[in-house]
């Protein structure tokens, strides 16, 4: 079985030249995707091989390329929109959840959107505003989305192919400051083979807290979790992966056993997904737990100067005051 | 109009010719075959210099009058269930049937549209039951038919969002291969003038124009975005935006059957044919209201709705079928009844619809389903079950 070592980015690259290779109806369109590849070059190299009707630029109006996607799939195709920045995918925020959310209901199953909306997002890359946003809650609150985001180059392979191939209409976050970090990827391994795509995963196992984050917080979550190792406490790490449908079987599985539990995302907390999920667990684990759910997150605050994101986000050393805080209950 | 013909004006009468009076967005000039006299114009000339015409026969001008007819009587009837409570809205066509049903009847089958949630003439044409609107604006379900048989997608309500939607299926028609030749597939979009104004309209035109999508644009201009006349959307006649992007516009009398029909094919076959997109505006009025919400007598005055009564689409069809003795009294006659019978029989079922089972509201969410939702259905069936003697 061939592993490589490739970056997030290049394993998304590798897994969209996947997907087009594997189905004729697939189709790539977007803001520079084509020549440039991408402002990010995740498209790279595409649209030379697969040509300007499968990998297509288009012009620049967001909500224009999510209402043709609209229409490309009711058409029979498979469409895989890339929206440049997180900031920019407001104007197409009224097709989204208007319309990709809401065709297969409104026509009683009769029409399927099988499209797939891929945003950069997050911050940490010290870019102006607009360009670090966390949209994941407004999408996740639409009924008729699926939400999912990855956060190691082995899911970003795997989960972009299983999203393209799955009829549900999905929004794609990837973690844009995560795309140069390195990672094994299984390349050959077949696609019904792989870890289901709306499923948690354990990232590491631990035993006094649970901690589960998603997308860049991921990493930021591992990278803690190594530093209680050092003080002796055994962090849990629960890579979510999929934020509507939230799976939380593992969660709960694992707050039974530790009884502490520190959600942590980039987003502002006020309505974010932590919300959600400390309710669930909070509903789910009542008996189980030591102390409250605690959040980690953004601030309630627009997305500040780059100068300043360092402390707007949640790093390793807010995690561990929060973990400590569950033990101080 | 027709060439070295006059035009008219929005009163009826004969104007100065074309070139002397340039078109402003009130003041239309127009491609008509049929005068609201009901007097035959041979051809008609467009302002890119397209010679339109139609050579029907006696039976297929009889059939355009029926559909004239019959649509303008069950949407007659719909609004009538609106005022008697048995659906929740409706959206009256009442002034817009023959543009409507001339490019409703333009349509191929292979031909796809993608609608607004007033084209119930053109849903009429495309083959499917006349009930399928009313179970939306009734309630009990989101519009009934099956877009991909009928090819007809479902009503759109978000204003222009559908224009974007045409443009996509236009496009991948086009990457099908499926344009170029005579029996190429073509895609409409229905839109008014309101969403003329709204950027996913314009953002449809810029994607159109630069894939060259095999796409007619269908404006129903009916003067009115519930109360806001036309002079609050633009400056510009609407079917000359379409140089601006990069492919032809024409004006149509939407009140006249026989041009919408030509101009929507002439525009259809264009599309077919690889040549690109163009915009349609059809030159017309909504007799009543926007909704059955809204009063027009507190944005409109009397005497402008009777000019436009002057140039009703119906009227002046039988005018013509009388005049050219195509049909006599028993003819209409038989329409008339006919008429009667279909709406009759239209009120009968739309009071037999039945609610829906709750339940169904968990129904069709995605196509994969979601553990999440699975379990609220579960937990709402076992609430439900839980009332003494509930049949659910």
């Amino acid at each position: 079985m061939a592993t490589e070592t490739l970056t997030l980015g290049k394993a998304l690259n590798t897994g969209l030249r996947k997907a087009l290779e594997n189905d004729p109806k697939v189709v790539i369109m977007g803001e520079d995707v084509g020549k440039l590849g991408g402002v990010f070059r995740i498209t790279d190299g595409l649209q030379k091989d697969f040509g300007d009707q499968r990998v297509i630029d288009t012009p620049l109006a967001e909500s224009g390329i999510i209402g043709t996607a609209v229409g490309l799939a009711i058409r029979g195709f498979r469409p895989v929109c890339e929206i440049q920045f997180d900031g920019f995918v407001y104007p197409a925020y009224d097709q989204i959840v208007s319309q990709v959310a809401k065709m297969h209901y409104r026509s009683q199953g009769k029409v399927r959107i099988p499209m797939v909306i891929r945003i950069p997002y997050g911050g940490g890359i010290g870019a102006v505003e607009h360009h670090s946003e966390s949209p994941e809650a407004y999408f996740a609150h639409t009924a008729g989305l699926k939400v999912v985001t990855c956060a190691n180059p082995q899911d970003a392979y795997t989960m972009i192919q299983q999203a393209i191939a799955s009829d549900d209409p999905i929004v794609f976050l990837e973690p844009k400051r995560r795309y140069w970090e390195k990672g094994p990827v299984e390349l050959d391994a077949p696609l019904s083979e792989a870890y289901p795509l709306h499923s948690a995963r354990v990232a590491r196992a631990g035993t006094d807290a649970t901690v589960l984050a998603y997308g860049p917080m991921v990493r930021t979550c591992l990278d803690a979790a190594t530093a209680a190792a050092e003080d002796g406490r055994e962090l849990e790490v629960i890579d979510l992966r999929t934020l509507s449908p939230l799976d939380l079987t593992a969660a709960y599985e694992s707050v039974k056993r530790t009884g502490r539990c520190v959600v942590v995302h980039e987003a502002p907390g006020n309505l974010g997904l932590g919300s959600e999920i400390a309710a669930r667990i909070t509903e789910e684990c009542f008996y189980s737990l030591e102390s409250p759910v605690l959040r980690v997150t953004g601030f309630d605050t627009p997305y500040p100067a780059s100068r300043v994101e360092e402390e707007y986000l949640p790093d390793l050393d807010r995690v561990l005051d929060a973990v400590d805080r569950t033990f101080g209950w | 109009m027709a060439k070295g013909d006059p035009g008219v004006t929005t009163r009826g009468r004969r104007a100065a010719p074309r070139s002397k009076r340039p078109a402003t967005a009130g003041e239309p000039e127009l491609v008509q075959l049929l005068t609201p006299e009901g007097e035959r114009i041979e051809s008609a000339i467009g302002p890119d210099g397209t010679e339109y015409r139609v050579d029907f026969t006696d039976e297929e001008y009889r059939g355009l009058y029926r559909d004239l007819v019959l649509v303008r009587k069950l949407d007659a009837e719909a609004t009538a269930l609106q005022r008697q409570g048995e659906l929740g809205l409706w959206a009256s066509l009442l002034g817009q049937e023959a543009a409507q049903v001339g490019s409703g009847r333009a349509l191929r089958t292979q031909d796809m549209a993608f609608p607004t949630y007033r084209e119930h003439g053109v849903l009429y044409c495309r083959g499917i039951d006349p009930i399928m609107p009313l179970g939306l604006f009734r309630g009990v379900d989101q519009g009934g038919w099956d877009p991909n048989e009928f090819k007809f997608n479902m009503y759109t309500i978000v204003i222009g969002a559908q224009t974007l939607h045409a443009t996509g299926y236009a496009m991948g028609v086009h990457m099908d291969g499926k344009t170029g030749t005579e029996d190429g597939e073509a895609v409409i979009a229905y839109f008014g003038d309101g969403a003329t104004s709204q950027g996913d309209v314009n953002e449809a035109f810029v994607w159109a124009s630069v894939f060259n999508a095999p796409l007619v644009f269908f404006c129903q201009n009916n003067q009115y975005a519930i109360s806001e006349p036309l002079e609050r959307q633009t400056r510009v006649p609407l079917y000359q935006r379409a140089g601006g992007f990069g492919f032809p516009g024409v004006r149509v009398d939407g009140n006249d059957v026989l041009a919408s029909y030509a101009v929507t094919r002439h525009a259809l076959d264009n599309a077919r044919l690889g040549q690109g997109p163009s915009l349609i505006e059809a030159y017309t009025y909504r007799m009543g209201a926007h909704t059955t919400s809204d009063d027009p007598t507190r944005y409109r005055i009397a005497s402008e709705v009777e000019a436009w009564r002057a140039k009703d689409p119906i009227a002046r069809m039988k005018a013509f079928l009388e005049k050219q003795q195509l049909a006599d009294a028993d003819f209409f006659a038989a329409v008339d009844e006919q008429a009667r019978a279909e709406s009759v029989h239209l009120r009968e079922r739309v009071l037999a619809m039945p609610n829906p089972e709750p339940v169904t509201m968990f129904d069709h969410v995605y196509p994969n389903g979601s553990p999440e939702l699975d379990e609220q259905r579960a937990q709402f069936s076992k609430y439900m079950e839980s009332f003494e003697g509930s049949a659910h």
